[in-house]
Formats: C-alpha cells, structure tokens, sequence
C-alpha cells in the first residue's frame, strides 16, 4: 500500500504530531485513530464535540452565468432537485450512470458567492474526486465550468457541543439550520461552513483555506470541549447512523431505489426523468426491486464484516454485508448490507455466515443510533 | 519458566507441560480496542502455526495462531464478557487458552523477550 507517494493534507503534521495512527486511505495518509483509540473518540463525538479532518474530500465550485444556468445543467448530471436550492442550501446526490448505477456520491450547495467560488459548490470523496470531477466537466455544457479547488482544505466538528464551539467563534453559527452554509471570518480566515457531517450527529462541515487550515485546527482543539478524531470512529459513527459508504454500500451496481436513497430524489425529478440512470430508477419504482439496502443487528457479540454473507432459515444466500463491525454506542455489532426484498422487512430472522458458521441476526430499520441533525 | 514469544505477536508461558497463550501487548496496541474474542472450543487440537482464535477490534478481525501444538484444556471465559481485558492485560488477566502440548520442541522456535522487543520494534 505504500508503494505510491501517499499525498498529505495540510494537517499531516498536526495529525503526527497528535500521536495519530496514520493508514494510507483513498491515496492519502489519514489519521485512522488517535492515542485515545476508536472506541473513546467515538463516545466522545457522540457526547462532546469531535474534530475531523476530511481535507481528502474532493471540493469543487461549478461555474456559469447565473445560478439557473449551473442548476439547469448540474440537473442533468444528479438526480437532486438543484434548481431548488435556496441560496446557502445544500442537498445530497448522487452521480449515476446511465444504466442507474451509483457512480459517486455528493453534497451540492448553492454557494452564496459568485465567480470562482459560486454559484455552485460541490464536495465528493477521495477516492473518487479524479473520475467525478472528469466525469462532470464532460457532461456541462459549453461556457460551464467545474474548478477544482485543490487549495482548500475540509475540517469537520460533529457532536452535541459542536454549536456551543463554533458558536464562541462566529455566533451566527449557532442558528445555521441543517443543509445550509454560511460564510464567516474567524481569526482573519475565511471559512465556508455548512451544518452537515457523516456522524450522524449535530455539527458542522467548514472549509478553509490550506495556509489557514493548522491554524483553525488548533484554534478548534483549544476548545477542551473538542478531541480529535480518526477516520475509523468515522467510519463506526456514520455505519451507527445509517448512512452510506461509497464503495462498500454504494457503487456501480446499486441502485438510489435498491440504496434506499430516493428521499434524495425529488417527486418532480422522479417525473421529469431527465438524469443518467432515469429509466432504471423509474422502473424499479414502478416494478419494484430484487433487493435492498437494509440494517443488520446480530444477535449475538461477534461483528459480521463487509462481505459476509446473508443467508436464509433454509441456508440459502439471500444476500451480503456491506459494511459491518462494533457499534460503541449500540455496544454490541452492527452492519448493513443487501438482502433479497422478501426479506427486508424490519424484524426478519437471518443467518450470517461468520468464519463457516451460521450466526443469528434480525433485519433492523435504520439508523442504529437515531440521528441528531438540527432541522 | 520465562514467557516465549511468537512471530505472530502470541505470548506462550509453560509450567508443567500446559501453555498458557495470549496475544502479546504490542499486538493489543497495534490492534485497539478489542470488541470480540473467538476461542477455540476445549478439547480441540491446535498444531504450530495453525488458527487457533479469533480477535476483533472496532475495525478489523484478526486470527491467533497457535505459537505450539497440542489440546486445547483451558479457555478464558473472562474474554467473553469483557473482551476490553486484552487491551488492559493482554500478557496477564487477558490470557486467550491452554494448550497441552504435544511437542516441548515447539518452544525452541520462539523469542525470548529481548528477541521479541527488538522483532516488534521494527
């Protein structure tokens, strides 16, 4: 894994010299824990405020005209209803392929500057930013633009105390609603924030300048309400709330109807049917599914990981994991994966395959831990 | 007798013939916290090198392999309760098995402390 040149954030350093364990991820070095270990900065962002670095996140603005303009052709590209968007809103996505594959997943705002940093931001993952951003700028049409913005870096603050901290540095983030950004100038930096995360909990997203971002990072874990936190709570954090991986709960063969992520999709978009992957997602609307994304709680301690297989009273493969492990605040495991959709209902009894035996484990609604967002 | 040490980051501690095994306390650091331990059931027959158990943290699961052969005799059951034991006393309390073993030269192919140190630090 270390063969390639792994690339570093602006906060390598500060992630070093924190003590963090660093693990290449999406061709990056990132902190996958700290000292205090995955368990202890899991419970902390749940019940404190915990500090992420996400600056591998792929940031972009998309360019054009007017607003109307960048939604109207961005509309072509997402599923999401973009015209929509209110100045500061911010939305989920997906890019599909034409076949209704899920080739990414995204957050669209309509970014309240114009020029190079409007009118739209979009934010992708790491793994992905090379194809989504090739894969965009193909599909807009001319005298569109999609800028990448490779300068910037991308810290989050999720938890319970995430708005009493960022409201001690900018009061008006206090009452940012959930899904909207914000502009503000905190110590001399310019930051964009959105109330948003991956925790499932309250929190914030806010993007910095790179020159800025060591100096908002400490400014931020000043605050003794706030640790730092790696990408392996992030990972059980956001499996707790239900929300997907791309590449693990997510990819080119789901679909948003199989994914169960058509509150992402709206009513008149669903109409209209004008984005890649439209016939698919309509005909699965309307014939139904052979599978779906569900929530997976085993009865008994043992974590069932990504790729394990689901099976019936009968013993019959009737489906996968997609990601599973320990859930810190459930206290016991949890996963989530593909079952065959006569057996999705919450409640149903089913096998897992765990190292050749056949555990118990019951179909659940998600998310495992309620989330917390401000709406 | 002194405890012995595995390539594998297994602990092995022999009195009386009977091995008491653990995972070492640089694998429970490398590990994190430890969330599940799979044991091997009593009576099975371990052989050098072979999977032996099973240690799950937050993010992964890993095997335990058998630093010696022989029959499983002991289990510990504490584990099942409390896996966190293994982070808190991985070469103590947070033993994994005994094994009565079969073949005393098994123990000739593992480290001793200062060899096991000097193998983990690199």
């Amino acid at each position: 894994m270390n063969s390639q040149a792994a690339k570093r954030t602006p906060l390598y350093d500060e992630h070093v010299a924190l003590g963090a364990r660093m693990v290449p991820f999406a061709g990056y070095d990132m902190p996958v824990q700290y000292p205090a270990g995955i368990m202890a900065e899991h419970n902390w962002t749940r019940d404190n405020a915990g500090l992420f670095d996400v600056s591998h996140m792929g940031q972009c603005f998309v360019t054009g005209a007017d607003f109307a303009t960048v939604a109207t052709a961005l509309e072509r590209i997402v599923p999401a209803d973009v015209k929509g968007l209110v100045p500061g809103q911010q939305r989920y996505s997906q890019l599909l392929a034409d076949d209704g594959g899920i080739l990414d997943d995204l957050m669209i705002t309509h970014a309240l500057k114009t020029g190079a940093e409007g009118p739209v931001y979009v934010v992708v993952n790491a793994a992905r930013k090379d194809h989504d951003f090739g894969h965009i700028t193909a599909l807009l049409p001319q005298g569109l633009k999609l800028i990448r913005r490779d300068d910037l870096a991308l810290v989050a603050l999720q938890g319970p105390k995430a708005e009493a901290v960022m409201a001690k540095l900018a009061p008006e983030l206090a009452t940012l609603p959930f899904m909207r950004s914000a502009h503000v100038t905190v110590s001399g930096m310019p930051l964009q924030v959105s109330r948003s995360g991956y925790t499932g909990e309250d929190g914030y997203e806010i993007s910095v300048r790179n020159e800025d971002a060591v100096k908002l990072w400490r400014l931020l874990l000043a605050d003794e309400r706030v640790k730092p936190v790696g990408l392996g709570a992030r990972d059980s954090l956001r499996l707790e709330g239900g929300l997907c991986l791309y590449g693990h709960d997510i990819d080119e063969t789901t679909s948003p109807v199989e994914a169960g992520l058509m509150w992402s999709i709206a009513r008149h978009r669903r109409a209209e049917a004008n984005y890649p992957g439209a016939g698919r997602v309509s005909r699965e609307l309307a014939e139904g599914v052979s599978r779906k994304r569900v929530g997976l709680k085993p009865a008994g301690r043992a974590p069932a990981r990504d790729g394990t297989d689901i099976t019936n009273a009968a013993g019959e493969k009737i489906g996968t994991i997609t990601s599973g492990g320990f859930g810190p605040t459930v206290g016991g495991p949890v996963a989530m994966g593909y079952v065959a959709s006569a057996f999705a209902a919450p409640g149903t009894p089913v096998n897992l395959m765990v190292r050749g035996q056949a555990m118990p484990a019951t179909v659940v609604a998600l998310p495992f831990v309620p989330n917390r967002f401000k709406r | 007798m002194s405890v012995k040490f595995s390539k594998d980051h297994e602990w092995v501690k022999v009195e009386g013939g009977i091995a008491t095994i653990g995972i070492t306390n640089h694998a429970q650091e490398q590990l994190g916290d430890v969330v599940f331990v799979e044991l091997p059931k009593l009576g099975k027959k371990v052989s050098k090198g072979g999977d032996a158990a099973v240690v799950e943290s937050v993010k992964a699961a890993s095997e335990v392999y058998a630093p010696v052969s022989g029959e499983v005799v002991a289990v510990n059951g504490e584990l099942e309760a409390d896996p966190a034991l293994v982070n808190r006393a991985a070469e103590g309390d947070g033993w994994f098995m005994k094994v009565k073993m079969s073949n005393p030269g098994d123990l000739d192919e593992l480290m001793d402390k200062a060899a096991y140190d000097a193998f983990a630090a690199n």
